[in-house]
């Protein structure tokens, strides 16, 4: 009744193309954006920023690089941990060789590293597809974290082997390094993701966007009405790994203040492509519901036992966690393999009838 | 000129010079090949049937050892202990057709991918529930003493292994070839809808192989559990098969067994001679390395076949 698009005429190609079509939808996200510039901050205490809301917004910026690579240009990757490594290891030499550079700047170059980075590694794509591609990936992931680890110049010969965030401002305020609020560190996560979702927006509804699906969905076809494999594939690599390489740098300068390459392992690859998964390949939208999940769902689960006052060993309320994870993960498979994206529009079809479905 | 020498004549000279430590280092790649091998096996075996890649195969090891070290630990002999596993492992196989497959059919090979993915915590947060996450040893009475032949060390354990591998890869290529179950399976892999049509139980089939990767895994469990204890890294070992795989292709048994032994000497001659070029533990990486460099010539892998598209 109240979601329906009746009486909202176009009048010109520019509102026929625009992102978000539905006045509704506008609406929706407007207040989204002015919940999350506006309330968040000033209700969410310390803990709630620190542990869940910025680990959510920066996996969010991941998992849409991700899906970019993944669900759009339908190249498998298991390499995300290394590339976000890439551009935490990158913001950390650029920014202490260059204390002067403008800290935005810095972390917009260590995306186009990672980028560099992407591209070498997804040069394999021209010629391996699937999961022998999936499994190419992990040589990426395996050998750039043994590289971080064992060369001394990455981590500027640091004796912990770890990189830490060192003070920087924007704007005279402290955004990096022990100084800086959770509400600062929010603020600059949250502005990237919103920045950066857009123009990844943009770029999959665009000429680029297509020609990625073309790939996706065949790729000897799309070579047949003239896009080119290697640039399709190789600007694939390039923007996600762009994306994964800003994540990795938001992790260390906005989250965690400092890192060593485990923070990095396998296992954050698999958690990111889970996020796109569970979220909805092919899918900006779906990639944030997804990141939504997979970092809220072990923090729900970790204090579950607590909240119900049930004393519980930890080892065993984390093999718990792992059952549980693990299930919900099938469940949510068989129920819907495509994801949160589709259920949102399910919800939305529902929506346009409601309360009277015929 | 120091860095060239390091990389191409030293290691060289450090072969020629002593021969009988290379055989060793061969031998003893050759050795960890193998558990590679059983590993991977497990993998061809449900992805040559049902396309699926399994990625729970390392989970299935780990719950596997785990079950049969946890029913000895109560006293069982050996024996039932082993007969148990295999019903356990069994009846995991219908669960997981049950509760999973059945209602997955028909999905891309990547959702059926993450569903694994899902299945994986699962069975490493239950078989650690039920049987305790510490370390076990796993004595099954396998003789485990060094003997020498030509100056040459042997491990009578590894020999056994060896001997355990060859065996069960004789046993599947004939249940595969020639057993009327076999034929199915292999119908099953070529064309899920031909195979149904004709008649061919597809669940039952999904059983079967399941089933038999359970065996396998029990058997991969056993080998590495015997050799470094039962704990949690035995399911890690699952991302060392994905190299073999790669390399011997996805759908070839025998590529899974050559592609083990390729991996696991070429990891420990570039370790023990390559190594120090790279300052050391560079076998964490240098499987893949070599998978993807050879995928660059052979995507499809080794045995895997041929990758043909059509428009």
């Amino acid at each position: 009744m109240f979601y329906r698009e009746s009486g909202q005429f176009k009048t010109s190609y520019q509102k026929d193309q625009q992102v978000f079509p539905i006045a509704q939808d506008r609406i929706f996200i407007a207040l989204l954006l002015v919940v999350a510039f506006a309330v968040v901050p000033f209700v969410a205490d310390e803990y709630w920023l620190q542990a869940v809301i910025i680990p959510f917004l920066i996996f969010s910026l991941a998992a849409v690089g991700l899906n970019l690579l993944t669900g759009y240009a339908g190249q498998v990757s298991l390499g995300t941990g290394a590339f976000m490594a890439v551009g935490a290891y990158a913001t950390y030499k650029i920014t202490t060789a260059f204390p002067e550079i403008n800290i935005v700047i810095v972390f917009l170059m260590s995306g186009m590293v990672a980028a560099g980075v992407g591209i070498v590694f997804g040069l394999p794509s021209l010629r391996i597809k699937g999961f022998y591609l999936a499994v190419a990936t992990l040589a990426a992931q395996f050998f750039i974290l043994w590289l971080f680890n064992k060369v001394g110049w990455f981590f500027n010969d640091s004796p912990s082997g770890t990189i830490t965030a060192p003070p920087r401002t924007l704007f005279g305020i402290m955004i990096s390094g022990p100084e800086a609020t959770a509400e600062v560190r929010y603020f600059v996560s949250l502005t990237f993701l919103v920045v950066f979702t857009v123009i990844a927006k943009n770029i999959v509804r665009g000429r680029i966007g297509r020609s990625w699906m073309a790939i996706r969905d065949m790729d000897i076809a799309a070579e047949i009405i003239g896009i080119q494999p290697l640039k399709t594939k190789l600007m694939a690599f390039a923007i996600s790994s762009f994306y994964c390489g800003l994540a990795g740098a938001l992790s260390v300068f906005a989250w965690l203040g400092g890192a060593e390459t485990e923070a990095f392992s396998i296992a954050i690859s698999f958690q990111v492509l889970f996020m796109i998964i569970i979220g909805g390949l092919g899918s900006i939208m779906g990639s944030i519901m997804g990141a939504a999940f997979i970092t809220l769902v072990p923090i729900f689960l970790t204090n579950m036992p607590a909240m119900f006052g049930i004393p519980m060993a930890t080892d065993l309320s984390k093999h718990i966690e792992e059952i549980v994870f693990g299930g919900l993960i099938v469940f949510l498979l068989i129920v819907e393999p495509h994801g949160f994206a589709r259920l949102w529009q399910i919800g939305k079809e529902k929506l346009r009838q409601w309360p009277f479905p015929y | 000129m120091e860095l060239l020498n390091i990389l191409f004549v030293a290691p060289f000279v450090d072969i020629t010079s002593s021969p009988v430590f290379f055989a060793e280092v061969v031998i003893g790649g050759l050795m960890t090949g193998v558990m590679y091998s059983l590993v991977a096996l497990g993998f061809v075996l449900i992805f040559k049937a049902s396309g699926v890649f399994n990625f729970a195969q390392g989970a299935m090891v780990l719950f596997a050892a785990l079950t049969l070290v946890g029913l000895m630990e109560r006293g069982v002999p050996i024996p039932l202990a082993l007969a148990g596993t295999v019903l356990v492992m069994i009846a995991l196989a219908m669960l997981i057709e049950r509760m999973m497959l059945r209602h997955l059919v028909n999905q891309e090979g990547i959702i059926l991918f993450m569903a694994t993915i899902g299945l994986n915590f699962l069975l490493e947060g239950a078989g650690q529930i039920a049987w305790g996450s510490n370390v076990k040893v796993l004595d099954l009475g396998i003789p485990n003493q060094s003997f020498e032949v030509a100056g040459i060390l042997l491990n009578q354990f590894d020999l056994f292994a060896a001997a355990i591998a060859a065996v069960m890869v004789t046993v599947l290529a004939v249940f595969f070839q020639k057993t009327t179950i076999g034929r199915a399976l292999r119908a099953v892999a070529d064309d899920h809808q031909a195979a149904l049509s004709v008649g061919i139980p597809l669940k039952t089939i999904w059983v079967i192989v399941w089933s038999v990767a359970g065996i396998v895994a029990l058997v991969a469990g056993i080998m590495w559990g015997a050799k470094s204890g039962v704990q949690f890294s035995l399911s890690l070992i699952a991302l060392k098969a994905l190299p073999v795989l790669i390399l011997g292709g996805f759908t070839s048994v025998p590529g899974a067994i050559i592609g083990g032994l390729i991996i696991g000497v070429g990891e420990k001659i570039a370790e023990i001679y390559w190594g120090p070029a790279f300052g050391g533990a560079i076998e964490g990486w240098f499987a893949y390395m070599l998978a993807l460099a050879f995928l660059m010539f052979r995507p499809q892998g080794l045995f895997g076949e041929k990758i043909i598209e059509r428009v």
